[in-house]
């Protein structure tokens, strides 16, 4: 199939590429920029005047659900809510029924996702046996059935001796290591420890639960030499923390969830269980050095840490509830206010949603250089819409309701078209 | 939109007593007033008042209680309600149906009111967001989060001894952290203008900007206790010290415990109070509990009054239609 998208801005941060013209996709790959390869007939042409090309986003965090929790979700309509948002990677963290820490399950996860084709679904290998904490994964297994890299699959390893361990193992195979840096003891509470949590009587989880767990994990990469991801920072002083290991040359990268960028403690008034996430919502002054932190590169990724439920897992008193907010849809969107709030521009912005995680996993995606795989994202950046229901099977956000910028009108996955809006 | 608000209607009336926290004076002192008058009712023969006759309370307890479960039944019997009291032990609630299908059920039994107690903080905020509009709910206590008539029964009691909060200095003593009780005491004395409120507390029983819900916060009693007109004791809970909060219920009696000598501290016609049930020797000494200082029995009772007049009020405006006035 040669498909022709064109007059489009194609914005193409890991070329540093910026410009109004045609992108030419041919056999599943990027086949020309501004000029048609030899030989290329187009068989169908999108039209992107006024609209933004740039590769397909690569998610960071993102649970589709399968296997073990289909009542929530599944592959199939996750991966649909996905393209339709212009995402076309999805990282699976391994904490699913059963644990990511056999390549059958690896292997079954890749095949749903084939089957139902619209998005990549790649799953990160368990650490632990079972995410337990106690003994290791089989690392090397897992790495050769595809995992693209290892994780604690969002329940830190409480035994520093086996992290320790864990990480030394995983370096040895040139893994990329994907930490949740949560205290388990100290995270126990429901809510941000600050005013609001004092109001509401919710318990609390303090700051130090997350950035004295990253203070002890650089010492041990540092030691290790390890490639280490963080993902979903909250608090203002990790991003220093990890800011500081990378102007040092630890070999350490960092994302952040796109609601903590938008919402804060405040947001839990009313006892609103949309807003129970973990980590939890924290401070206007955490929200804002987060935005500092996508703007200055110190965080490399935006993810949506998707998590959709089913209506009932929502509907009790907040602290009954099961943390998560269901992200797909609302990723880019709510990316896009950051431009229009003037946080960073557009580009910027839309490295930390394609190369930087790329960058992250070590993949040639993430950019529309002439032979990649031809990932694409096209959408209005001026198309306001009403988020209303959305296309995730998870209903449960906190930005249904709000003025979102920016329409997805076509995405590409190996240069086949996986989304097209109508009109 | 918070419950400060959800729990109003347009014309800021009280449909649901979920939260002092937003209400105003005028709230409040209606609902003193009330359940001043209504205090008489107790000492008649015929102990009956026919306000309620022919509604249906269902008490909703998801945790145990004994003292507010009892004095809730009383209220609403005095006003000639028929009372229905479910324990829902809270085990069970979580293996078998959900809150929410635990509420339809009760609701497809007519009633007209739920006073609910649950161990999650916004708990009966969400069962008043979910029920049916003609019901009212009343918090009688929700995780750490409030205790409404709790702190309305406990300024009752200072009002009927020392009605001028413009002088008066507060001080509670103990678990602020884990206490619903003392949060809506906060807030309720704030409201009514009280001129000191004290918090005395290790640093481990004290939320983290406490001093942020208008309170001045001291660690020790022997700086706290000085010359103040009301002292709140809470209740210690045991499991204290699993958490690593406390050494020792000694060490606690002996660096926080409302012995005779400390009480000296205070003003000589200062008033003990204690939401109950007291932990005898370990937040108070029995000589100070049980002597002339102490209203706590006081409280008991005045607690039926106040439910009482909680109770009529929000029925009362669930059955006027928004549009009329009272």
């Amino acid at each position: 199939m040669h498909i022709l998208i064109q007059g489009g801005r194609v914005i193409d941060p890991a070329h540093q590429f910026d410009a109004v013209t045609d992108l030419y996709v041919a056999v599943g790959r990027i086949a020309g920029l501004g000029q048609p390869p030899a030989g290329f007939k187009a068989e169908q042409v999108i039209d992107a005047r006024g609209r933004v090309v740039c590769p397909g986003l690569i998610d960071l965090c993102a649970r589709p659900r399968e296997p073990g929790l289909e009542h929530k979700a599944t592959i199939a309509s996750e991966t649909r809510a996905a393209a339709a948002s212009g995402i076309t990677t999805l990282i699976c963290p391994p904490d699913t029924d059963p644990v990511i820490d056999e390549p059958a399950v690896v292997e079954l996860i890749r095949r749903r996702a084939e089957a139902a084709g619209y998005a990549r679904v790649l799953a990160l290998g368990a650490l632990t046996h079972r995410l337990r904490g106690e003994r290791l994964a089989e690392m090397a297994a897992l790495q050769e059935a595809g995992c693209v890299g290892v994780s604690d699959g969002g329940r830190p390893v409480a035994n520093a001796r086996v992290l320790r361990r864990a990480l030394e193992y995983a370096a040895t195979f040139g893994l990329t290591v994907f930490l949740t840096p949560l205290d388990p003891e100290l995270s126990s509470g429901l809510a941000h420890e600050g005013p609001v949590a004092t109001r509401l009587g919710l318990s609390g989880i303090p700051a130090a639960a997350e950035t004295g767990v990253i203070a002890r994990d650089l010492e041990l990469i540092r030691d290790i030499g390890v490639r280490v991801h963080f993902g979903r920072l909250s608090c203002a002083r990790s991003v220093e923390l990890v800011a500081r290991a990378r102007a040092e040359g630890l070999p350490v990268t960092a994302d952040v969830a796109v609601h903590h960028l938008h919402l804060t403690e405040n947001d839990l008034v009313g006892f609103d269980s949309r807003c129970h996430v973990r980590p939890p919502l924290r401070g206007l002054r955490d929200r804002d050095a987060l935005r500092s932190g996508l703007a200055s590169g110190a965080l490399i990724a935006l993810c949506s840490d998707h998590q959709p439920h089913e209506p009932d897992a929502k509907q009790a008193p907040f602290g009954d509830t099961e943390s998560g907010i269901s992200g797909l849809d609302t990723l880019l969107a709510l990316s896009l206010r950051l431009v229009r709030d003037g946080d960073l521009p557009l580009p910027a912005l839309i490295e930390r949603l394609t190369a930087g995680p790329a960058r992250v996993l070590g993949l040639d995606h993430g950019h529309l250089g002439i032979g990649a795989p031809a990932d694409v994202c096209v959408f209005d950046p001026d198309a306001d819409w009403l988020a209303t229901t959305l296309r995730s099977r998870g209903q449960n956000s906190p930005f249904i309701g709000w003025e979102l910028p920016g329409r997805v009108t076509h995405t590409l996955l190996e240069g086949q078209i996986v989304h097209a809006a109508c009109g | 939109m918070s419950a400060t608000h959800f729990q109003l209607d347009r014309r800021g009336r009280l449909l649901h007593f979920l939260t002092i926290e937003g209400l105003t004076r005028d709230h409040l002192i209606d609902i003193l007033d009330t359940a001043e008058s209504l205090h008489g009712v107790a000492e008649r023969r015929v102990k009956k008042l026919p306000t309620l006759h022919g509604k249906t309370v269902v008490n909703l307890f998801f945790e145990a209680s004994t003292r507010t479960r009892t004095t809730f039944e009383l209220a609403a019997k005095r006003l000639s309600a028929d009372v229905l009291t479910l324990n829902i032990a809270t085990s069970s609630a979580v293996k078998g149906e959900s809150l929410l299908d635990t509420l339809r059920n009760i609701e497809a039994m007519q009633c007209d009111m739920f006073v609910v107690r649950h161990e999650q903080s916004g708990a009966a905020e969400f069962i008043a967001r979910h029920v049916k509009p003609h019901i009212a709910v009343l918090n009688a206590g929700d995780g750490r989060h409030a205790h409404p008539t709790q702190a309305m029964l406990d300024v009752f009691t200072i009002r009927r001894h020392k009605p001028d909060f413009a002088n008066l200095q507060v001080a509670i003593v103990g678990d602020i952290l884990h206490s619903r009780v003392a949060r809506s005491l906060i807030h309720a004395l704030n409201i009514l203008g009280a001129g000191e409120i004290r918090v005395i507390a290790p640093r481990t029983l004290l939320p983290v900007q406490v001093e942020n819900l208008g309170v001045r916060v001291f660690h020790r009693p022997r700086d706290g206790l000085r010359d103040v007109d009301v002292i709140v004791m809470l209740r210690l809970q045991k499991e204290r010290m699993e958490g690593a909060l406390l050494p020792s219920e000694q060490e606690f009696f002996h660096c926080y415990g409302l012995t005779e000598e400390r009480l000296a501290l205070a003003k000589p016609d200062v008033l003990v109070m204690h939401p109950g049930p007291i932990n005898r020797g370990v937040e108070i000494d029995s000589r100070v509990a049980d002597g002339p200082r102490s209203v706590i029995l006081e409280q008991v009772t005045n607690g039926i009054a106040v439910r009482m007049a909680v109770m009529s009020i929000t029925l009362g405006n669930h059955a006027r239609p928004a549009g009329e006035t009272a």
